[in-house]
C-alpha cells in the first residue's frame, strides 16, 4: 500500500503520463482509496491545464515597434 | 519589417528562407513567437524593461546565428533557449537582489507543500473574466521562488519537455522534476483560494 508521501513524489510523472505501468497502477489504486490525494491530483491537474490554456497577450505596440526597429538596424548592419 | 504572405507557412520553409536572407520570412517567425518570448522573459525576469531587452536580444541573436540552427529541434525550442539564457543573465546581473539566485541549493525532497485540500469545480477558471484570471495566474507565478518559477514556466507554460527544460536551464533531469513538482503543488495551493468549490470545506465531499 502506497503512502500519501510516496504518492505525492510520483504525482508529476503520473500527471505527465510518464510513470511506468506498474507505478501507475499503484497510484491509481491509491487515489481510489485516499480522497485527499484524489483532490490533490485533480486540482494539480487543473492547475496545469489552466496555465497551459493561457494564450500570451499580444505584445504592446510600443514594444513591438522598438523590436522591429532594432531588428531592422541589425539586418542593415549585417548587409553592409 | 514587412510581413505578408508567409502567414500560415511551414516553419522549416520560413527558416530556410530566412537563412537565405529573406527578411520577410524572418519577420514572420518573429511575429509567430514574439508574444510567447515576451511572456517568458517577463515571467523569468519579473521586470518589464529587462523583458523587453531579452525580447530584442533573443531575436537579434537568432538572426545572427541562424546558420547555427541545425533543425534537429524546433525553431521555437531553439529561440526559447536563447531567451532563457538572456533572461538568466539579466537575473544574475541584478546581484543586489538576493532572492534571484538560481544557483542556491534548494531542499526539494521532503516537505512537499500541501496545506489546503479542497475540491475545485470542473472548470473553476470560468467564474473569472480573462483579465481577472490572468491577474490571478500571474500573481501566483510571481510568488514562486525563481528556481521553481523558471522550471514551471518552461515545462507547463511553454510546454518544453523535461529534457529541453533541463538543457535550457543547465539543470539535471531529476532537478527539473523535483522543482516542477514543488512549483505545481505551490501553485495549486495558491489557486485553491480562488478556485475551491463555494461552500465546500475540506473533506465536505467525504
Amino acid at each position: 500500500m502506497l503512502t500519501c508521501k510516496a504518492f505525492l513524489n510520483e504525482l508529476s510523472d503520473y500527471l505527465d503520463e510518464s510513470a511506468d505501468a506498474e507505478v501507475r497502477a499503484k497510484l491509481e489504486q491509491h487515489i481510489t482509496e485516499c480522497p485527499n490525494c484524489w483532490v490533490i491530483a485533480d486540482t494539480t491537474k487543473k492547475t496545469i491545464r489552466i496555465y497551459k490554456g493561457m494564450e500570451p497577450h499580444p505584445i504592446p505596440a510600443d514594444v513591438e515597434s522598438r523590436l522591429m526597429t532594432a531588428l531592422e538596424k541589425k539586418i542593415a548592419s549585417r548587409r553592409r | 519589417m514587412a510581413v505578408s504572405s508567409q502567414a500560415g507557412m511551414d516553419e522549416t520553409i520560413l527558416v530556410a528562407q530566412s537563412r537565405q536572407g529573406d527578411t520577410r520570412a524572418f519577420g514572420e517567425l518573429v511575429k509567430r513567437y514574439e508574444g510567447k518570448i515576451f511572456r517568458l522573459a517577463q515571467h523569468v525576469t519579473q521586470n518589464r524593461e529587462d523583458a523587453e531587452d531579452v525580447l530584442q536580444e533573443t531575436f537579434m541573436k537568432a538572426y545572427e546565428h541562424l546558420d547555427q540552427f541545425k533543425g534537429d529541434s524546433k525553431f521555437y525550442t531553439w529561440i526559447v533557449r536563447i531567451a532563457v539564457n538572456q533572461a538568466l543573465m539579466k537575473l544574475r546581473r541584478r546581484k543586489t537582489d538576493k532572492s534571484v539566485s538560481l544557483d542556491e541549493t534548494i531542499d526539494t525532497g521532503e516537505d512537499t507543500v500541501v496545506r489546503e485540500i479542497a475540491a475545485w469545480d470542473e472548470d473553476p477558471e470560468k467564474q473569472f473574466s480573462r483579465e481577472e484570471l490572468g491577474g490571478i495566474l500571474d500573481t501566483a507565478i510571481q510568488s514562486l521562488e525563481p528556481p521553481y518559477r523558471s522550471v514551471f514556466v518552461l515545462r507547463d507554460i511553454e510546454e518544453l519537455s523535461t529534457e529541453e527544460t533541463a538543457d535550457a536551464l543547465g539543470l539535471s533531469v531529476p532537478a527539473v522534476k523535483s522543482r516542477l513538482l514543488r512549483a505545481r503543488l505551490q501553485l495549486r495551493e495558491k489557486l485553491t483560494r480562488f478556485f475551491k468549490r463555494k461552500g465546500d470545506d475540506a473533506f465536505a465531499y467525504m
